[in-house]
């Protein structure tokens, strides 16, 4: 029996490698700082939000505290850069690694719990970290363990890498970071974990029953998710340089999650398509003299038409969409087509 | 071979299985009993779901019981489920290597080579890498059945796996139900409800009544016993 590769994945890394070339070369000529500093943010929420799809569209895991784990890696990341000389890469790969461990353990009650009540605990816990967030607040070059000061003159931004210092080269270099999160998650998914994780979330006796460990691959995503969250921290806190807590407000995490459904969370575009409407969005309506609160009316409208008309979101329903329409319109010219042609 | 005894399982005041003592053999053996008897409750011993108050279980001379759930497969014991569990979102493919690629047998290469022997072996005529989500009833049932034998199974479970076929696919099902001793040299455990099914597969066949076991022993034997047709027809006689 001769295995064939369906096209379809052949043709989803093509295009992915196509639009990451145009995001890099093209978009940082075109636009101005501002659009640069507001698409940065997309890349980087973009990978918060992978990190949420993988737990909920793979895994079938509820989170409502991701914000919080970007906080912690943008603590983590911040510290670090203040405290030590070492390359930014690094900085991002060990922010990454603990915020790994720390949101493992977040993972440890969604052992035991699922839908409402572990989005009400990892809500609870994303409460907390806010909690603690404020009273240590992030690291500004200060002195001690926290590394926050007070005083807030003169206080350096959290370095960035020496080759991408500049905002264009900054988005680049994030841009490349995010491509190489969603490549480790690609890889995960379309390997054993992915099909461990596709199989618990159908079904846990049939998981078990096929030998899957459940427990290790719930912790496993839970892992990975963090860590990818952790390395968006790590590249946020270079993109906006000095952090406040009020920038991971816990809304957010509603939020994110808001977005994460509308973009589809069966399918890595979706989190891109999540990243741009959660921070794309805002910018626009900004941009059109709109109200940002609007977002709030928007987002539960948007919800609400996923849930009850495209399960799969944008990422899901616009290709399908398309392909209606290009089926139509075939026929539609089809009809015009002469006579007594061959069918 | 598959010794059980004194198995019992107690849900509250409820004993779906009470005291069950049988040995399976070899090849494929029948499990029948009425709706309730506790049929599903003891594969879901043997794949770790319930736990129970007493008894044991020896698998090829293994403790099958003091095994964690999901080493379980590991050590080759597989089941497929009354209603049918193929992981819709992945290809046929993927859904069989699920249950081999956590067994640690052979090399990645043998592995993929046992999953397409497994896909051959039921007779799926579907492409490997369509999606589980696309099949129909039958196909979905094979795919169930691959992932039961691929690799190297020591006893299979299958719970109703013809359950909802039209005929003609129940004798296909059957036909590879047949097949899987010779082609594993694994144990085969069938729960059915289809006389004729059991019949048809299983040289030897144990009856489940309220827990307990009420015969067993050659096939068509056990079902003409009194004993049994009391248990499926009850005892008032029709007027």
């Amino acid at each position: 029996m001769r295995v064939t590769r369906p096209r379809i994945r052949v043709r989803h890394p093509a295009t992915a490698v196509v639009l990451l070339l145009v995001v890099l070369l093209a978009m940082p000529q075109a636009l101005s700082t501002y659009w640069i500093d507001v698409l940065t943010a997309v890349a980087i929420y973009s990978v918060v939000a992978l990190g949420l799809g993988l737990l909920m569209g793979r895994v079938g895991l509820v989170s409502l505290g991701q914000i919080a784990v970007l906080a912690l890696g943008a603590w983590v990341a911040a510290r670090l850069d203040f405290a030590t000389s070492i390359p930014f890469p690094l900085v991002l790969l060990i922010a990454g690694t603990i915020t790994m461990v720390l949101g493992t353990l977040v993972g440890l009650p969604a052992l035991r719990l699922s839908g409402l009540y572990l989005a009400l605990i990892t809500l609870m816990l994303a409460g907390a970290i806010t909690v603690v967030l404020t009273t240590t607040n992030f690291p500004n070059g200060g002195p001690g363990f926290l590394g926050h000061t007070e005083s807030s003159f003169g206080n350096p931004a959290v370095r960035r890498p020496g080759i991408a210092g500049g905002d264009a080269a900054y988005f680049r270099y994030t841009v490349i970071v995010a491509a190489l999160m969603f490549t480790l998650v690609f890889w995960h998914v379309h390997s054993r974990p992915g099909r461990a994780w596709a199989a618990i979330r159908q079904s846990e006796p049939a998981a078990l029953a096929a030998g899957v460990n459940i427990t290790t691959y719930k912790l496993w995503a839970w892992a990975l998710a963090s860590f990818v969250t952790g390395v968006a921290g790590g590249l946020l806190a270079g993109s906006v340089g000095k952090l406040y807590t009020y920038q991971f407000p816990t809304r957010d995490s509603i939020i994110l999650l808001a977005v994460v459904l509308m973009g589809g969370i069966y399918n890595l575009w979706g989190a891109v398509v999540a990243g741009a409407l959660m921070k794309l969005l805002p910018a626009l309506l900004d941009n059109w003299g709109l109200p940002p609160d609007l977002l709030i009316i928007l987002f539960g409208a948007g919800v609400l038409q996923v849930l009850l008309t495209a399960p799969g979101g944008l990422a899901g329903q616009v290709p399908k969409d398309l392909a209606r329409l290009g089926q139509r319109l075939a026929t539609l010219s089809g009809r015009r087509a002469p006579e007594g042609e061959a069918p | 071979m598959m010794e059980v005894a004194g198995l019992t399982v107690r849900f509250g005041g409820v004993t779906p299985l009470d005291g069950m003592t049988v040995t399976f053999d070899s090849g494929t053996c029948g499990l029948i009993g009425p709706n309730g008897a506790g049929k599903t409750t003891f594969f879901n011993v043997l794949s770790g779901f319930v736990r129970p108050l007493r008894g044991n279980v020896r698998a090829l001379g293994d403790d099958l019981l003091a095994m964690p759930h999901y080493k379980r497969a590991r050590w080759g014991l597989r089941r497929t489920f009354q209603t049918e569990q193929a992981i819709e979102e992945l290809s046929v493919a993927d859904n069989v290597a699920l249950a081999h690629e956590h067994s640690r047998q052979g090399s990645r290469a043998s592995r993929r080579a046992d999953v397409r022997s497994a896909l051959a072996f039921v007779g799926l005529e579907v492409a490997p890498h369509a999606k589980v989500e696309t099949l129909g009833a039958r196909d979905r049932r094979l795919v169930e059945i691959a992932r039961a034998v691929v690799g190297r199974p020591r006893v299979v479970l299958l719970d109703e796996p013809a359950a909802g076929l039209p005929d003609e696919e129940t004798e296909h099902v059957g036909r590879v139900i047949r097949g899987i001793p010779e082609h594993t040299g694994a144990l085969v455990v069938l729960v059915d409800h289809d006389m004729s099914l059991v019949s048809a597969c299983c040289d030897t066949t144990a009856v489940l009544d309220f827990g307990k076991l009420i015969a067993a022993g050659p096939t068509a034997e056990v079902l003409r016993d009194e004993n049994v047709v009391r248990a499926y027809l009850g005892t008032e006689p029709v007027s």
